[in-house]
């Protein structure tokens, strides 16, 4: 083995599944990752809003949340190129995790959230919510595991994936996946990529909104439940609504 | 002699490739109220989409002239800006957005259309609230999300409250009536009246019954069976109507 390949690691190939949907040739010049780690301490809690600024990018943080400690995470993936934010997190007992992320895409951009999220202890909890809006030929993708391990009894974890395809083109994949070695868990996930109602748009656009507009209405309360409860909601809303208008 | 303010001539129309109206014509003059009576599948709800222009419903032959420019070239919101309204039989429910957020858009976005001044939101607050009450809906009902969890009833009420607010010259009201207690009924005709009877404006209003024709009393009744106008008359043909069905009046 080289001395290289032994200071990083290989660029992943599309055969490791957490790659799978990347931008693999956008990734070369990003890798290696490097990993940025969080550790709140016990009965402490933090947050974290990321708005990349465009143009390639790739993250990796890395979330240690001692006993009874609270993160809340959000992010608003839109106008990248390339956008993949990964996100490890282990939970200790009591622990709270909150994920809120939004991804806006148009063009042939290529977004990207990968998680995993470890109850290794019992009674953490965690929640995730996903919101993505994909338009042309743009791609955007959920990749989240979440694993319980053995003795994390009352374990309560979420995962709600949504995303809204604004042209035929625009591709969505979502893998919510399930590890549970306990008792007593309560999981709960679902994942549903559509289209604007017509019903809906046609009956705005009868009362007088112009196409454009009336998608936005619809499309702005989509996204903004990815914010809900976030302390920083309506500015988060407002970039997002930003970001919106781009794609339609 | 008048312009019409809306003028059908021999329209015809598809959904989903299937023909449903097959030479419909109806001229509608400003000042008038008409209704438009039928047995259930004859396009009445037809003719109402294919006016306000919605997806899906194909016009293969015929023209229509609404307030002078030709109907059918225009977009759904620009028929709206030139002043049509469509009450839907069924509202559409839109969770997440209100109808507060959205009406004050879709008010501004005509006016912008028409070259005349945007509401402010005082404005329209204010507006909005004098149409709730003509209506006697409660304001609050109006920051909710669109229809969602509205009764039948309340969706109606909803839609002539949407009405006022709007102020269209030319109100297309599809079974406005059904759903409404008998008190709504009476609130919604009043209504009706309030915003509509107007010598520069008219209402064509789809009904199978003649309890909502007896608030908003119709200067012409038509009978559309099978894609067409087949019987035209006063306000007595609905009472005709009401007492001999539609099989003996077309026959
Ligand atoms: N998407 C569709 N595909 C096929 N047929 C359709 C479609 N939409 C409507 N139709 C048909 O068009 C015809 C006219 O329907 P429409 O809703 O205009 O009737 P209506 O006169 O309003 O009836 P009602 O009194 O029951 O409201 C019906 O036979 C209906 O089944
Ligand atoms: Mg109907």
């Amino acid at each position: 083995m080289s001395a290289a390949a032994i200071l990083a690691p290989a660029l992943p190939d599309r055969r490791d599944e957490a790659y799978r949907y990347a931008d693999l040739a956008a990734l070369a010049p990003l890798w290696p990752v490097a990993t940025e780690t969080i550790a709140v301490a016990a009965g402490e809690s933090g947050q974290l809003t990321l708005v990349p600024p465009g143009g390639n990018v790739a993250r990796h943080l890395a979330i240690t949340l001692a006993a009874g400690a609270r993160f809340d995470l959000r992010v608003l993936n839109a106008g990248q190129a390339y956008g993949r934010i990964a996100v490890d997190v282990i939970l200790a007992a009591g622990a709270d995790f909150t994920l809120g992320a939004a991804q806006l895409g148009g063009g042939s951009e290529v977004l990207e959230i990968v998680t995993e999220v470890r109850h290794a202890e019992p009674g953490a909890t965690s929640r995730q919510v996903v919101r993505s809006v994909l338009a042309g030929r743009a791609s955007g993708t959920y990749l989240g595991k979440v694993a319980v391990a053995r003795g994390a009894d009352g374990t309560d974890a979420s995962q709600s994936v949504r995303a809204m395809l604004l042209d035929r083109t625009a591709q969505a994949n979502a893998r919510p996946e399930l590890e549970i070695y306990a008792d007593d868990v309560k999981c709960a996930h679902g994942c549903a990529v559509g289209e604007l109602d017509a019903q809906g748009l046609f009956y705005l656009q009868s009362r007088g909104l112009p196409p454009a507009a009336a998608k936005r209405l619809m499309l702005q309360a989509f996204v903004a439940e990815a914010f809900t409860g976030a302390a920083d909601e309506a500015s988060l809303c407002d970039r997002a609504l930003a970001a919106l208008e781009v794609l339609l | 002699m008048t312009t019409p303010l809306l003028s059908i001539d021999a329209l015809h129309a598809t959904v989903a490739d299937k023909p449903i109206l097959k030479g419909l014509s109806l001229t509608i003059n400003p000042g008038e109220i008409h209704a438009i009576m039928g047995p259930n599948g004859a396009g009445k709800s037809t003719t109402g989409y294919v006016l306000g222009g919605r997806p899906g419903y194909e016009v293969t032959g015929g023209s229509v002239t609404f307030a002078g420019a030709d109907l059918l070239a225009l977009e759904p919101h620009e028929r709206a800006a030139a002043g049509l309204f469509l009450g839907f039989q069924y509202p559409v429910e839109i969770p997440g957005v209100s109808f507060v957020q959205f009406l004050r858009e879709a008010a501004n976005a005509q006016r912008r259309a028409r070259g005349e001044a945007e509401l402010s939101g005082g404005e329209f607050l204010k507006l909005a609230r004098a149409q709730a009450a003509l209506l006697k809906m409660d304001m609050d009902m109006l920051k909710r999300p669109v229809n969602v969890g509205f009764s039948g009833g309340e969706k109606k009420r909803a839609e002539m409250v949407q009405m006022g607010i709007l102020d269209p010259r030319l109100a297309i009201l599809d079974e406005t009536d059904s759903g409404l207690d008998i008190d709504a009924l009476r609130i919604c005709g009043e209504g009706i009246n309030a915003i509509m009877r107007r010598p520069d404006k008219a209402v064509l209003l789809i009904t199978h019954y003649q309890r909502l024709l007896d608030y908003v009393q119709p200067d012409f009744v038509h009978v559309l069976a099978g894609g067409r106008i087949i019987k035209s008359g006063g306000p007595e043909l609905a009472h005709q109507l009401e007492r001999e069905g539609y099989e003996a009046v077309a026959a």
